[in-house]
């Protein structure tokens, strides 16, 4: 089982074609295999689902449209259940067992790293959807991104709160607990600080902590315009709450951790008026983007999609533009087409990829508005 | 000034919190002398008890009254005395006469049980819940000082819980019988005191306070799940020996002392980061000058 792919797929092929039997292997001469994994179950089911969703429904409509190279794409997804060692176990599997051309997968940046040295030295192209984390890219250069990464959300955060919300003295609140929580805050610090606004308070927490008050009532006293808050959404709810009740009634805003039903189910009314950034709304407007959301809501009975299944959507769309391009399926040729991807017209922005194999793409802003995610405006690169 | 008053409410409020839960710590241990280590998951039973019981009990008393509040928290205090005295019939008192490391270890188990048996998507779900609001929230305002009614209350209703707790101990009959217990329970069994109830007893009274703090502390920060009492529990029990385990004024008072420690040192900036770190610090200096807590007294270890 460790032949090396482009033997393991010339071996079909001959097989294939002498026997004409095509029906008994996975892999048909007239179908491309995909892999995907993803956290269909377990704790991040719903950041998951939502993704595999968006790759689903890419893959459908790719192969109503003809396919790619005359052939249909073949979309196999394993289940990682959120689970540390279940990622390489399921790509392990995909590669030497299903003999796919290439990997879709996944949003948490832990287990796209899990997954990404396999790809790697096996070369198989992999494309992650919406870990931010810089680390995940810099493993190889077989492996991609549809997303920004932090550095730019923090960077999009500082320039919004100077210019948009004309904040000029800002408090950050970090999450110590958490590398994204931090390294958005030190993004966010930099950019604020070159834009010629000011830090006047610096506060930390623990993940998970249930008590703000002391902080947020040493943040008041600061007297800041705005609150920086880059973490998660049960943590910022509370902290939005108690903000209020010890009178700091400021703007807060955040990151892409915010995006979550439970930040207005748990914040309520003290959530209302606050930002953060993303990757995608279905407001954003654009011609691709509106008719995602329109195949989306008739494929899925009228559900709305959000940023990880956009960005579900285009990982397998610029998979099958880059072998379109390469004009074969095999992993050089398409790794090198992935790489040289330009201006590509994606439902979540213009997507072009960079040195590092992330996407430069702009990113989104919304506000909490009526316990509902409003769209405000996109920051370009 | 503001600043000052601002956090000492925060502090207070907190430090009551606490102080609930410590009393539970410290009366157990006062009758059996080993750490009920479960106490953190009975206050994370009561903040749940009471996320399912309001919407039952909301069309019936309507919502955000004070009569729903009221019966929401002594339902859940009753449930919750009901679980720590099935809990203490079930686990402990078959290990009575074993050595107290069994029942320490016991304890931590039947901890782990709840918090992980609460993690299952068919039981609570790992995932954190929105707790409803169960009063109505206006905020006093006073100059640039904020109070929460949800502090008021949550002060307020501590006091009351805290005058009740010294009155049933100090003036009752039970209470009488529980000192009896503490003291010697041997020589309190010789005397005609039914010590297996007078132990019931005090588990049902701890696990109540509990569930009432738990409803207060998910008052602040609306958001529960099964993990939620470690922390508040960690620190109420560090109150406890703060303030000399065994001893209830001491518990009360330990309680206030970490709650405003914690407070007043996370709202430094620079120092948020180090609040449990300094103080904890400050708690261990504490006691090595007094060992026996803030309010306890030194008992030599009887042979």
């Amino acid at each position: 089982m460790l032949m090396k792919r482009p033997l393991l797929f010339s071996a079909l092929v001959l097989t294939a074609a002498v026997l004409g039997l095509a029906g008994c292997q996975k892999t048909a001469t007239d179908e491309i295999a995909v892999g995907e994994f993803a956290s269909l179950t377990g704790k991040e089911a719903t950041f998951g689902i939502s993704s595999h969703e968006g790759t689903v429904l890419a893959v459908e409509e790719i192969n109503a449209a003809g396919g790619v190279l005359g052939k249909k794409f073949k979309l196999l997804t394993e289940d990682n259940q959120s689970k540390a060692g279940e990622s390489a176990n399921a790509v392990n599997k995909l590669i030497a067992k299903d003999g796919v051309i290439a990997i879709l997968g996944e949003v948490a940046s832990s287990r796209s790293l899990e997954a990404a040295p396999i790809c790697q030295s096996n070369k198989t192209p992999q494309i992650s959807p919406s870990s931010t984390n810089p680390k995940v890219t810099e493993t190889g250069d077989y492996i991609f991104r549809v997303c920004f990464i932090d550095p730019f959300q923090g960077t999009v955060m500082a320039n919004f709160a100077k210019k948009t919300l004309k904040a000029q003295k800002v408090a950050v609140f970090t999450d110590v607990k958490s590398d994204y929580s931090k390294g958005l805050a030190k993004f966010f610090k930099e950019g604020f600080l070159k834009a010629g606004g000011q830090i006047v308070a610096e506060l930390d927490y623990n993940g998970g902590d249930k008590d703000f008050k002391g902080q947020l009532t040493a943040i008041k006293s600061a007297n800041p315009d705005g609150v920086f808050v880059p973490g998660y959404y049960t943590d910022a709810a509370l902290i939005c709450i108690q903000a209020k009740e010890v009178g700091l009634t400021v703007p807060m805003f955040g990151g892409d951790g915010w995006e979550s039903d439970k930040l207005t189910e748990i914040g309520k009314e003290a959530v209302e008026g606050n930002y953060f950034s993303t990757h995608y709304s279905p407001d954003a407007g654009g011609e691709k983007g509106k008719a995602f959301v329109e195949a989306y809501k008739k494929r899925y009975k009228g559900k709305l999609p959000d940023a990880m299944a956009a960005l579900g959507y285009d990982s397998a769309l610029i998979l099958a533009d880059a072998i379109q391009r390469a004009g074969s399926t095999d992993g050089d040729k398409v790794r090198a087409m992935l790489a040289a991807t330009k201006d590509f017209d994606a439902v979540t922005g213009k997507i072009t990829i960079n040195g590092q194999r992330d996407a430069d793409k702009a990113a989104v802003i919304l506000k909490v508005k009526d316990g509902k995610f409003a769209y405000v405006e996109t920051v370009a690169p | 000034m503001d600043w000052f008053l601002q956090q000492l409410i925060n502090g207070l409020a907190l430090g009551a919190i606490y102080a609930l839960i410590a009393l539970g710590y410290t009366m157990v241990y006062g009758v059996l002398r080993f750490i009920n280590f479960a106490h953190s998951d009975v206050l994370m039973l009561g903040a749940f008890s009471a996320f399912y019981l309001t919407p039952i009990i909301v069309p019936m008393l309507g919502a955000q009254t004070v009569w729903t509040a009221l019966a929401v928290i002594l339902l859940s205090a009753a449930i919750c005395a009901v679980i720590g005295m099935t809990i203490e019939f079930l686990a402990y008192r078959p290990l009575r006469k074993r050595p107290r490391l069994t029942v320490l270890i016991t304890a931590i188990g039947v901890s782990l049980f709840l918090e992980f048996t609460g993690q299952h998507e068919k039981v609570f779900g790992a995932a954190t819940k929105p707790f409803p609001t169960l009063l109505p929230k206006r905020d006093l305002i006073f100059g640039a000082l904020h109070i929460s009614s949800n502090d008021l209350v949550v002060l307020a209703l501590t006091a009351v819980l805290l005058v009740a707790m010294w009155f049933i101990v100090q003036r009752t009959k039970i209470g009488m019988a529980m000192r009896a217990v503490s003291y010697n329970e041997q020589a309190a069994a010789l005397m005609g005191v039914n010590v297996n109830a007078v132990i019931s007893f005090t588990f049902g009274l701890g696990s109540a306070l509990a569930a009432v703090a738990g409803i207060f502390y998910a008052m602040r920060a609306p958001g529960i799940e099964p993990l939620m009492g470690v922390q508040p529990g960690l620190r109420a029990f560090i109150a406890a020996v703060l303030g000399g385990i065994g001893n209830l004024p001491g518990a009360a008072l330990g309680g206030i002392v970490l709650g405003l420690l914690e407070t007043f040192f996370g709202g430094m900036p620079g120092l948020s980061n180090y609040r449990d770190g300094i103080a904890f610090a400050l708690l261990i200096l504490i006691l090595l000058f007094r060992p026996a807590g803030l309010l306890g007294k030194l008992q030599m270890e009887k042979v």
